[in-house]
């Protein structure tokens, strides 16, 4: 009707793909590469995005588009160098951008001679049989409960990440030995990427606890930040420049809005598992600042800042990919916010040490305005 | 005493103004349009609104600023969906907030939802609630609708016969059955962008005006039929669920296979997020198919005009030697084709300009 693929139909192909790749977001990969090899797909990661892979994107790319774009493409431009022959993404229905990001992406990469399979992961227009033949097609040979049992496996590894990472953020401005935390996370985190098999999961994780727990701390006071904003700016770190370990080592606690395990639990599952955060509570929240959902993650962000702030965190930092549009309505929102806050726009300009600097200064202004409210028990409260 | 209703001159005032200002006139409500955009209500926009916020919102900023002091009601509905299964932009959503937000000492806000996304929805509850703000009876807010329908339909089916917004917005108040305007043979050159930027004067630099001063006819998005577009935006590999974007889009491939069209302006603003992914799409099909000169302009708020104008001018040379030897000359113009008349094109002509081969008119930005 209105979709006619460029690419290939997926009902009628007989060539199964050979080497599946996909783009980075953060440790994505490591849930989604579980799951597909556990399925028996062959995976070729793209190499961890760098500055060559930023390069590629921003030479390739649309100049307007946002930062994730342009990373996606050197990520495909690098896992094609790599071998790789079939691309599987996630799209969307907008008002974001990135429900376009597959076709645009696509397009250029056919310009570049880069000829790769597309799959696209849609929310079905019509009916559910339409997602069903692009993971069939994926997939290949499996059951629909191997299928079942490889998005299970996968789930379990993006719990286990999560977990570590929320150790790591509650460490590292504790830590007695500087550097000891990210060292840990680093070994934990081969631990659970190591894991095979499902059976293996329960014993990979008490292993990777074990290696977490072990890390020196002494009890001494910080600060407690949440980060709320563009869901790949937050999970990934070569976007936001490892902005959780700087914040780490300026004695701050980060908390952050979003992990993947609660975004799969809320877009996949459907929030069906209810001891998790959820998305919806963060939009209730939202009101009455922004009564409208505006894409991408724009009402999350209002909506978790009001939460933090009622946590009685210090202080929120929001992240953005430059000309991010959920984001920058949220953004113009934020200052109304009883809550001090830090807009960080990410792009491929970004440089160390202005973020460095900024980071120092907000921390400090931080510090400050928690002594200041201490001595003074009579103001308003927060 | 009538309530007075401001409507800023921003945004989709180029698509629905004749809708509203019939709507809340038949309601016996006085409508009061902000001014033509200038130096002042820019320069009141980009104070008030955040620092990434693309130029169109800024702008629209600056015409409810200069609404504030003076309306009862300002009418600023929630624009989320105009068409089945699309958007306008996430920023549209969010306007409202945004503005309640930022601006201080506004008068009521008319936020009213239109959001005709799901199949078989319908206006109606948009106006009934906006009905219901100004305390009117359901049977008179009915027949404002009626008549708001009536006047929309003939605003667009004199839109479609080739009148600027502006200009068709006077004759369907008027509910006559003009002519359509005189179509000389002149060549076309297709300007596709969204319409808060190429029909406001200020932003646009005058562009139509200064292709039409030039001798050539611009042709947009807003003269072809839904039909048309819609059929050449399905030639995309996904639906676009951008309604302005897609009509863009689908108007783009439409004069690229036009024969008469003979160039190609893709006027952006800058950080426009639909923008970046079709004017990509615009321009790889533009380029695969290699026979329409295109330009991109992007525009922004520190925009000079004297860059705008010479972009311009050496985009339409290009398109004159085009014209004039069927493959682009290397050498001097000297084709003599019927340009000359204006000042502009006339200085133009007459002064000998040094070699402009196509590939350095643009300087990198032509491709």
């Amino acid at each position: 009707m209105f979709c006619r693929p460029a690419y290939k139909q997926y009902d009628d192909c007989e060539v199964l793909p050979v080497k599946v790749t996909f783009p980075h977001m953060g440790h994505a990969w490591i849930c989604l590469s579980a799951m597909l090899e556990y399925l028996g797909v062959s995976v070729v990661v793209p190499p961890p995005s760098s500055k060559r892979t930023l390069t590629l994107g921003v030479k390739h790319g649309p100049e307007f588009a946002c930062l994730p774009l342009k990373l996606n493409l050197g990520n495909f431009i690098e896992a094609r160098e790599a071998g790789a022959d079939t691309v599987l993404m996630a799209g969307g229905c907008g008002p974001c951008r990135f429900g376009y990001y597959a076709q645009v992406e696509h397009a250029i990469l056919e310009d570049l001679g880069h000829h790769y399979r597309l799959v696209v992961m849609e929310p079905p227009q019509r009916h559910i049989g339409e997602l069903l033949a692009k993971i069939k097609y994926v997939t290949g040979q499996s059951s629909w409960w191997q299928v079942v049992q490889g998005i299970r496996f996968g789930y379990c590894k993006a719990r286990a990440v999560d977990e570590l990472e929320m150790a790591a953020h509650r460490l590292r401005p504790r830590e007695a030995v500087p550097g000891a935390t990210s060292a840990a996370f680093k070994d934990a985190l081969r631990v659970v990427v190591q894991a095979g098999r499902p059976a293996d999961m329960p014993a990979a994780v008490a292993r990777a606890r074990e290696i977490m727990a072990a890390v020196a701390v002494e009890a001494r006071p910080v600060l407690r930040v949440g980060i709320v904003g563009e869901i790949y700016t937050l999970l990934e770190p070569f976007a936001n420049l490892d902005i959780e370990r700087r914040l780490g080592e300026l004695g701050v606690e980060v908390d952050r809005s979003i992990y993947l395990s609660e975004w799969i639990n809320d877009h996949l599952f459907l929030g069906l598992l209810r001891n998790m955060r959820s998305r919806r509570a963060a939009c209730r929240a939202a009101a009455p600042y922004l009564n409208h959902c505006v894409g991408g993650h724009g009402q999350e962000t209002v909506g978790s800042t009001v939460l933090y702030a009622r946590a009685g965190y210090d202080g929120v930092i929001q992240l953005l990919p430059f000309t991010c549009m959920p984001e920058i309505v949220a953004h113009s929102i934020l200052p109304r916010l009883d809550i001090p806050t830090l807009t960080l726009t990410m792009d491929e300009q970004s440089g160390e040490a202005g973020l460095v600097t900024r980071l120092e200064a907000f921390v400090d202004l931080l510090e400050q305005r928690g002594k200041r409210r201490v001595s003074l028990p009579a103001a308003a409260p927060a | 005493m009538k309530p007075k209703v401001g409507i800023p001159r921003a945004l989709l005032y180029y698509y629905y103004f004749p809708l509203w200002r019939a709507f809340f006139q038949s309601l016996g409500a006085e409508v009061s349009l902000s001014g033509p955009t200038n130096k002042t209500v820019l320069g009141r926009g980009l104070k008030q609104a955040g620092d990434d916020v693309c130029l169109p919102v800024k702008l629209a900023f600056g015409h409810i600023l200069e609404l504030a002091g003076r309306v009862d009601y300002l009418f600023l509905p929630r624009l989320v969906s105009v068409a089945p299964g699309e958007y306008i932009c996430p920023k549209f959503l969010g306007l409202p907030d945004m503005v309640r937000q930022t601006v201080d000492g506004l008068p009521p806000l008319i936020d009213t939802t239109v959001d005709l996304y799901r199949r078989h929805s319908s206006l109606w509850p948009t106006f009934a609630r906006t009905g219901q703000r100004l305390k009117c009876g359901r049977w008179l807010v009915y027949a404002a609708y009626r008549r708001a329908l009536a006047e929309q339909g003939r605003f667009e089916s004199l839109l479609r016969a080739g009148r600027p917004p502006e200009q068709a917005m006077a004759l369907a108040a008027r509910d006559g059955n003009e002519q359509p305007p005189e179509t000389a043979e002149q060549p076309l050159v297709a300007v596709i962008g969204h319409p808060y930027n190429i029909y406001d004067h200020y932003i646009s630099m005058n562009l139509l005006q200064r292709l039409r001063a030039a001798g050539v006819r611009p042709v947009t998005a807003e003269m072809l039929s839904e039909e048309t577009v819609r059929r050449e935006a399905a030639t995309l590999p996904k639906r676009l669920f951008w309604t302005l974007s897609r009509r863009m889009t689908g108007a783009a491939f439409y004069y690229l296979r036009d024969a008469r069209v003979q160039g190609m302006i893709h006027v952006a603003s800058f950080a426009c997020g639909p923008d970046s992914i079709t004017g990509e799409l615009i321009e790889r099909r533009a380029r695969r198919e290699g026979h329409v000169p295109f330009l991109n302009l992007t525009l922004d708020e520190h925009t000079g005009e004297a860059g705008v104008v010479t972009r311009l001018e050496a985009f339409l040379d290009m398109l004159q030697r085009c014209r004039g030897g069927g493959v682009p000359a290397a050498g001097p113009c000297r084709d003599g084709a019927p340009a000359a008349g204006t000042e502009e094109t006339a200085g133009r002509a007459g002064c000998a300009l040094p070699a402009l081969v196509p590939s350095a008119a643009g300087g990198g930005n032509f491709r």
